[in-house]
């Protein structure tokens, strides 16, 4: 009886061996190549990208095109030969080159409110404009592309811009000598602008 | 009328064009519009004032982008407050 019923016992285990083999294998496959991908990632580290050396030049070819096709054509080559923008302000009671205040717009960097009559500078407007998406890893817009997201927010609502930045002082985060240089510059370039003929001002 | 959106490390992308006069390209172009702004994204409309000066303006729906825009240009939302870099700002100050 004993025998029997070991014998039985025996078969019974053989069989379901045979049975559960091929699930088994597929498992067991599963878990090594499972196993084999997290050891790879881990040794090649988080979101590898192909490392590409000309990503942010294009990136910045474009923004300058999209820049330029926005902003009025003297202030592309503004902004094109001194490297940043000026935008009046609009709250003032009056608007245009006549305004009381205008703001200078540099890449990366805070946005700095002046008297442009006297040249004193006002506040620094630290805004920035994080792609919390990071598709390349960084956060940071192409720099013509800031520009144009700076001036976009201040043309569109600048009441609102101003009060979500943070305010403070002249020479917080730009150093106002070389802002005082950029609005020499700045004088300068306008100057040579109003000498040139009309056609020769092309931008 | 095309939405673009502005990207680190790509510059624009082209996220959806269209005729809003043909029913179906402008259901698209919703679409399209209502997923940037659900993202979290600012929408914009470049402008031109009746005296010919360049403008923005923003806008929180599709039916607020005038019909005749030509494009709408979405961009992360502003936050204050930019970083400086290491080395800091004043130094790299053009």
């Amino acid at each position: 009886m004993a025998l029997a019923l070991g014998t039985a016992a025996v078969v019974f285990v053989a069989l379901l061996c045979e049975l559960g083999r091929p699930w088994a294998t597929r498992t067991a496959r599963s878990l090594l190549a499972s196993w084999r991908a997290r050891r790879e990632a881990a040794r090649r580290g988080p979101a590898q990208i192909p490392f590409d050396p000309g990503r942010e030049l294009r990136a910045e070819h474009r923004a300058r095109g999209l820049l330029r096709s926005c902003i009025e054509p003297e202030d592309w080559a503004m902004y094109r030969d001194l490297g940043f923008l000026r935008v009046w302000g609009k709250l003032g009671e009056e608007t245009g080159a006549g305004a009381p205040y205008a703001y200078l717009i540099y890449p990366h960097r805070p946005i700095i409110a002046y008297v442009p009559r006297t040249g004193a500078l006002l506040n620094e407007y630290c805004v920035a404009f994080p792609d919390q998406s990071k598709p390349y890893g960084s956060t940071l817009l192409p720099d013509s592309d800031d520009v144009l997201a700076k001036w976009m927010a201040l043309r569109a609502d600048e009441r609102a811009l101003i009060k979500d930045a943070n305010m403070h002082l002249p020479g917080r985060q730009v150093d106002p000598e070389l802002v005082r240089r950029d609005l020499g510059r700045l004088s300068r370039w306008e100057r040579g602008r109003a000498a040139q003929p009309e056609g020769a001002r092309a931008a | 009328m095309k939405l673009l959106r502005v990207k680190p490390g790509h510059g624009e992308i082209l996220l959806a064009e269209g005729d809003v006069d043909v029913p179906e390209q402008e259901l698209e172009l919703i679409e399209a519009f209502r997923r940037e702004l659900d993202a979290g994204l600012w929408a914009a409309v470049p402008t031109a004032s009746r005296d010919g000066r360049r403008e923005a303006e923003l806008v929180k729906s599709f039916d607020e982008v005038p019909r005749d825009a030509e494009r709408v240009i979405f961009f992360p939302r502003a936050a204050g407050g930019a970083t400086p870099p290491a080395g800091g700002l004043r130094a790299r100050t053009a």
